[in-house]
């Protein structure tokens, strides 16, 4: 960990709880530093413009520096004497069916993450993917994706992806790998397979499994192990307690009113949380004031995008929030549940009585939910207060798991490093995953590894395990090969390459039937075997006309297999769970655990359990919350950072269990007290030249007895700061209300509050001549009242536009690349504030102040209404930027854009230009996609449909936050969106007229809890 | 003390002030003049390819359509370079044995792609769609020349900026009925501005001249 000396101005937090105390109406903050006003925040502020200012080098004299920019003028000056290159142009010898140069095809496939699929369609440019949509059909993407599907795309193009065969770190063949490794299985073959195991991650291939089932019937003294880090153990355990079976919950969000998560990250890290996020907000509409909307309670210890959400949030350590689920379960009369209030924060019991009577009031149409981190007891127990509150059947459903083989993986790794510390293991086959780097501390699979005679590695990268086993075989992404996978709900989707293996990786399907079938069958035979098997069974009765090809074609057209999807089963869980009485009487050791900290384990919003570790787009990614980039840190409230009296990027030790880490602070408000959340995938050691080096390892202090948290915590100060980068404490609001929210009864009330919070200036007060629209006019609404904050848009757009990853130097300078931003937004309570998100990207301001300063015209306004940025014409000035009230556009201050990586060239989407150093960019509402649905409704003879152009951002949308389309037609449902009376625009009394507006949020908060919410009205309208 | 500078410097110094202003004219007219020159523009000049190609042969003498080859010409922004089997639909037949046409032969053998010289290469930052431009109304010739008189292919226009927005402003100079696109020898029957005006009002051209219509 790199450490620096500059240490951040200490902020007064009392101070600022004291300022926050007095305000009166609601005041929105960003960040600690503009509360406080510290110094150094007017420092910043005083810089005018602290984005784009140069940095000076002083290791220049003056002289030199004319000298060189004399020689650099006459040296361009020459380049411009030389006539262009000659480019080749290189057909097909034969050209492919279907594929019109130019012109994009998409397939339908699926990612896979954390056990669950999730359709797609990825663009494919002339047999290179560039890009990944949701598909529309599969039921868990519903047309959107997240932003690790969307990233998929940087991992299939990563340079350190492994590349060969390697033995021993030696470049080895495929073909010595198998005569070897099938010398070693004839020895097996005649032990029966004693001491032959193979360790997955979740298994949600129908074909892997048969696989493995396969090779467990030949070998049958062999084992099959699974481990998956940041996997659903609680939840797969509480299902079983309760069930007796290991059954997959469905939640139908769209059905229910009244949602109580008890610390379930439902929209973020939830493993549907793509499918969830879409249901959710499905009831967070309000296109009137009479609309009717749900209403979210939040228990949580780590602020979470639902929690961010949420119209009642409360922090609360993890045992808390077990004791506050086990009094409503007593008070809603589930029996044997004896459980005192006494030890609960004190507003925690006063949120019990109007939970319960909202919960009381909504059953049938309400629901619990109950976040992975929390013990599987208590997932059994929020299944019995779904039956108690009638609840199943409506908006709770079960299935069967969408695992091949539903077991607990603690265990089932637990009993293979057993077996690997006995001698007992020779052969360990690791298909994917990364378990030396992942798996918990106090298992030691590392150490105990090394007494495995044959260690074999199929993954991505190179990485920790690889270092650690003999043979290495590349992995093929799941892009390059053939698979299947199944959602949540069970609905199965063939996966299938859309580009031959980039670095001839092999795919688990084809390592298993290499080494265990002989006949060395190719990825497409093992996976069309496995449906045609399936498919006939499922067809020999019924002597229908349609044959297996067709069915083949249809399933992977559509990205789904028809009639996959699990039957609903009815159950009911039990309620005579014998361990419910026997936790209540241990209140004295809980008391004892109060005493000290809670260590709580989070898989990583942006690069998940570390598998996205050197996925540069995910690394750049702020994380939803916290803002920060390139680093994991140790979130902390900002009362317990005055206890500790640490402040933001200074360096603790954390001991727990005998084990310890060190990590920089960064203060959270809202963040549980006594307790500190550490996220998963950082620390890598052996990720790649993006991943390597950044952050510290939690999983260093993870255990199998504290797989999601425990007490037990030690800090200590180490005296030492290391800077993280923050994209979130770079501006200040001057009071102007950028945010706007309010309470649905305030809605109801005054319509139109949002829009009256400012005063816009009469439209016809400019001194340029109006532009006139004939035709289109291209406008954008934002719904915050759907919009999560979830970082899909940023991605996506980021994906689709060609956009650099700048490296944590840059975005500390403020110099990230994306162009649209998500800001974030405190208000209230430094403990426990409401957080908002706002997406921003370019305003297309009808009066835009960029355009009037750009001396070379680069940036000049269009007939339908955009700002044009011409990358050709600029030279540079970033005046655009400074006169740019939203602080939209991004400058190239250096080569961002790869030039030189072979295999990021095939990345780019060929329609948009990549930008050189020197160049200013910004949101362009996707402009390739508006200029290739106007030629192709223009070829057609036609204007263009309403919603035939969809900007990557608004596709991507889980939550269906985004609209887009033609202002001039008064039907559009951009139109309709404009209309209302939620409607603002952003700084609109500055008279931009910006092309993008919002719809102000809502939060429907219960009257008898209300007091948390002082409306979102500001006391007068604020004039800049 | 004597004076340095004769008299007559004056009259030096004042001409070569005047002829400052000249030179830099001049300088400005020569660097203009030479961006415009075929050196820079390509224009005129055939480039050298792997196989002679004569458009004039095949277009002029054979009568083939320009789709047979350019078969996306209608449906993409790219026109499309035949494939190696294009080629060989006839050359596997016809003139099977030249050598002219070794590498055809050759690719088509050992699958390896011909490798064309550009003719018509535009920068990077500049996206233009040939299937609009077919659908408006503008021929081949309008832009590529009469190729059907072309021996080995060359640019006939400079493809820069202010030509392109020549047509742009003034499309009805330009414009032909649709299914005259594919024609060289078309000539406007009568006056071309007349049936152009109407033609624009007929198949809804819209002068746009926004830069987000060819940069992004």
């Amino acid at each position: 960990m790199s450490t620096n000396t500059t240490s951040r101005t200490r902020v007064d937090l009392a101070a600022i709880r004291q300022q926050l105390a007095s305000v009166q109406g609601k005041q929105y903050w960003r960040s600690l530093e503009e509360v406080a006003n510290t110094e150094a925040f007017q420092e910043l502020l005083q810089q005018e413009f602290p984005r784009h200012a140069s940095v000076w080098s002083d290791s220049l004299d003056r002289r030199s520096f004319l000298q060189l920019m004399g020689a650099s003028l006459a040296l361009a000056g020459l380049n411009g004497c030389m006539s262009p290159p000659h480019e080749k142009i290189v057909p097909y010898v034969r050209a492919p069916e279907e594929l019109i140069p130019g012109k994009p095809l998409f397939f339908a496939t699926a990612t896979v993450r954390a056990g669950r699929a999730t359709g797609i369609l990825a663009e494919s440019h002339m047999g290179r993917p560039t890009k990944i949509e949701g598909n529309p059909q599969h039921p868990a993407s519903l047309g959107a994706t997240d932003t690790f599907a969307q990233a998929e795309i940087l991992t299939l193009y990563d340079p350190d992806r492994a590349q060969v065969v390697s033995h021993a770190g030696r470049i080895s063949t495929w073909e010595t790998f198998l005569t070897d490794v099938r010398a070693q299985l004839g020895i097996h073959k005649a032990n029966q397979g004693t001491g032959l195991r193979i360790l997955t991650e979740t298994v949600i291939s129908p074909t892997l499994a048969r696989q493995l089932q396969t090779m467990l019937n030949d070998f049958p003294q062999a084992q099959w192990h699974q481990y998956e880090p940041a996997g659903r153990h609680h939840t797969r355990s509480g299902a079983q307690l309760a069930f007796g079976e290991a059954v997959e919950t469905h939640y139908h969000l769209d059905q229910a009113d009244v949602i109580v998560s008890l610390d379930a990250d439902f929209l973020g890290t939830f493993s549907d949380s793509v499918r969830t996020t879409r249901d959710f907000s499905a009831r967070r509409r309000v296109d009137d004031p009479q609309a009717n909307m749900n209403r979210l309670y939040v228990l949580e210890s780590t602020p979470s995008l639902t929690g961010a959400i949420a119209d009642h949030h409360l922090p609360l350590r993890p045992r808390e929030i077990e004791q506050f689920a086990r009094i409503l379960a007593q008070q809603l009369g589930v029996s044997g549940i004896v459980e005192s209030s006494a030890s609960l924060p004190e507003e925690a019991q006063q949120w019990i009585s109007p939970l319960l009577h909202d919960l009381k009031q909504h059953q049938g149409t309400s629901v619990v939910i109950v976040g992975e981190g929390q013990p599987p007891l208590l997932h059994a127990l929020a299944h019995v207060l779904n039956h108690t509150l009638g609840n199943i059947g409506t908006t709770v459903s079960y299935t069967d798991s969408a695992e091949a083989q539903p077991t607990d993986h603690v265990d089932s790794l637990r009993a293979l490093v057993r077996d690997m510390q006995a001698g007992q293991v020779e052969t360990l086959l690791i298909l994917g995953g990364n378990p030396v780097y992942t798996a918990p501390a106090d298992l030691d699979f590392g150490t105990h590894l090394a007494q495995v005679k044959v260690r074999i590695h199929l993954g991505v990268y190179e990485d920790e395990t690889t270092a650690l086993c003999q043979w290495h075989i590349p992995e093929a992404h799941p892009l390059e090969t053939w698979s299947d996978a199944r959602a949540g709900d069970g609905t199965a989707t063939i996966l299938q390459p859309l580009i031959a293996p980039l670095y001839d990786g092999k795919s688990a399907h084809e390592l298993l039937a290499a080494l265990f079938d002989q006949s060395g069958r190719s990825g497409h035979d093992i996976v069309q075997d496995y449906w045609r098997n399936d498919w006939t069974r499922q067809h020999h009765a019924s002597d229908q006309a349609s044959d297996f090809n067709t069915f083949w074609q249809t399933a992977l057209h559509d990205g789904i297999v028809v009639g996959s999807a699990f039957p609903t089963k009815s159950i009911t869980p039990r309620t005579d769970l014998a361990d419910w009485t026997e936790r209540s009487n241990t209140g004295e050791s809980r008391d004892a655990a109060h005493q000290t900290f809670d260590l709580i384990f989070q898989p990583d919003p942006t690069i998940w359990d570390g598998r996205f570790a050197n996925n540069g787009w995910l690394q750049e990614l702020p994380k939803p919350l916290t803002k920060l980039t390139w680093d994991n840190a140790a979130l902390i409230s900002p009362h317990m950072a005055e206890q500790l009296g640490v402040t933001n990027e200074e360096v603790v030790e954390l001991r727990f269990d005998g084990r310890s880490v060190e990590a920089p602070v960064w203060i959270t408000p809202g963040h549980v007290d006594k307790a500190v959340s550490i996220h998963l995938g950082y620390g890598r050691t052996r990720a790649g030249r993006v991943g390597t080096g950044a952050g510290f390892n939690a999983y260093a202090l993870r255990t199998t007895q504290a797989l999601w948290s425990a007490s037990g915590l030690e800090i200590g100060k180490t005296g030492k700061t290391h800077a993280l980068a923050c994209t979130q404490d770079h501006s200040s609001m001057e009071g102007r209300p950028l945010i706007r929210t309010g309470t649905l009864t305030e809605y109801q009330q005054h319509p139109h509050f949002a829009h009256e919070m400012s005063h816009d200036p009469p439209p016809d007060l400019s001194m340029h001549p109006p532009y006139s629209y004939d035709g289109y006019a291209w406008g954008m609404t934002i719904d915050l009242n759907s919009c999560i904050g979830c970082n899909a848009c940023t991605l996506a757009c980021q994906a689709e536009n060609n956009i650099p990853v700048v490296g944590k130097e840059q975005v500390a300078a403020g110099r990230e690349m994306h162009w649209i931003r998500i800001d974030r937004y405190y208000s209230g309570d430094l403990d426990n504030p409401d957080t908002d998100h706002q997406p921003i990207p370019c305003m297309q301001c009808e009066n835009a102040p960029c355009e009037v300063v750009c001396p070379v015209g680069a940036t000049a306004h269009s007939d339908e209404g955009l700002n044009d940025m011409v990358y050709n014409r600029c030279v540079g000035t970033r005046y655009c930027s400074n006169n740019c009230p939203y602080k939209v556009r991004r400058f190239n201050f250096f080569q961002y854009a790869d030039y030189d990586t072979p295999s990021l060239k095939l990345l780019n989407n060929p329609d948009v230009t990549v930008r050189t150093r020197g160049v200013m960019e910004k949101c362009t509402y996707c402009v390739q996609r508006i200029n290739t649905v106007r030629i192709d409704a223009k070829k057609e003879d036609r204007a263009i449909r309403d919603g035939e152009i969809v900007p990557a951002c608004a596709q991507v949308c889980p939550a269906q936050a985004i609209t887009f389309g033609d202002i001039n037609d008064g039907q559009s449902r951009v139109s309709q969106r404009r209309a209302e009376p939620r409607q603002y625009g952003l700084l609109t009394e500055l008279n931009t007229r910006p092309r993008t507006t919002y719809l102000a949020k809502l939060r429907n908060p219960n009257p008898e809890l209300a007091p948390q919410h002082q409306g979102g009205r500001h006391d007068k309208p604020h004039h800049t | 003390m004597p004076q340095i500078f004769h008299p007559s410097t004056n009259t030096l110094s004042k001409l070569s002030i005047f002829g400052a202003v000249f030179f830099l004219l001049a300088l400005g007219w020569i660097v203009s003049a030479l961006m415009r020159s075929s050196y820079f523009t390509g224009v005129s000049v055939a480039r050298e390819q792997p196989v002679p190609f004569s458009h004039k042969h095949h277009v002029t003498g054979l009568d083939i359509d320009c789709r047979y080859c350019h078969t996306a010409v209608e449906d993409a922004a790219f026109a499309g370079i035949p494939a190696t089997h294009t080629c060989m639909t006839c050359h596997s037949q016809v003139w099977s044995d030249s050598d002219m046409l070794a590498p055809v032969r050759e690719s088509y053998k050992s699958g390896q792609s011909l490798e064309w010289t550009r003719v018509h290469a535009l920068a990077d930052f500049v996206y233009f769609n040939h299937s609009i431009h077919v659908k408006k109304g503008i021929g081949c010739v309008s832009c590529h020349g009469q190729v059907d008189q072309m021996p080995l292919m060359w640019k006939e226009n400079t493809l820069y900026m202010e030509w392109c927005l020549d047509c742009h402003r003034q499309p009805e100079n330009h414009v032909r009925p649709q299914h005259e696109v594919f024609n060289m020898h078309w000539q406007a029957p009568g006056d071309q501005l007349t049936l152009g005006k109407a033609l624009v009002a007929a198949y809804d051209i819209e002068s746009l001249t926004s830069c987000s219509v060819c940069h992004r």
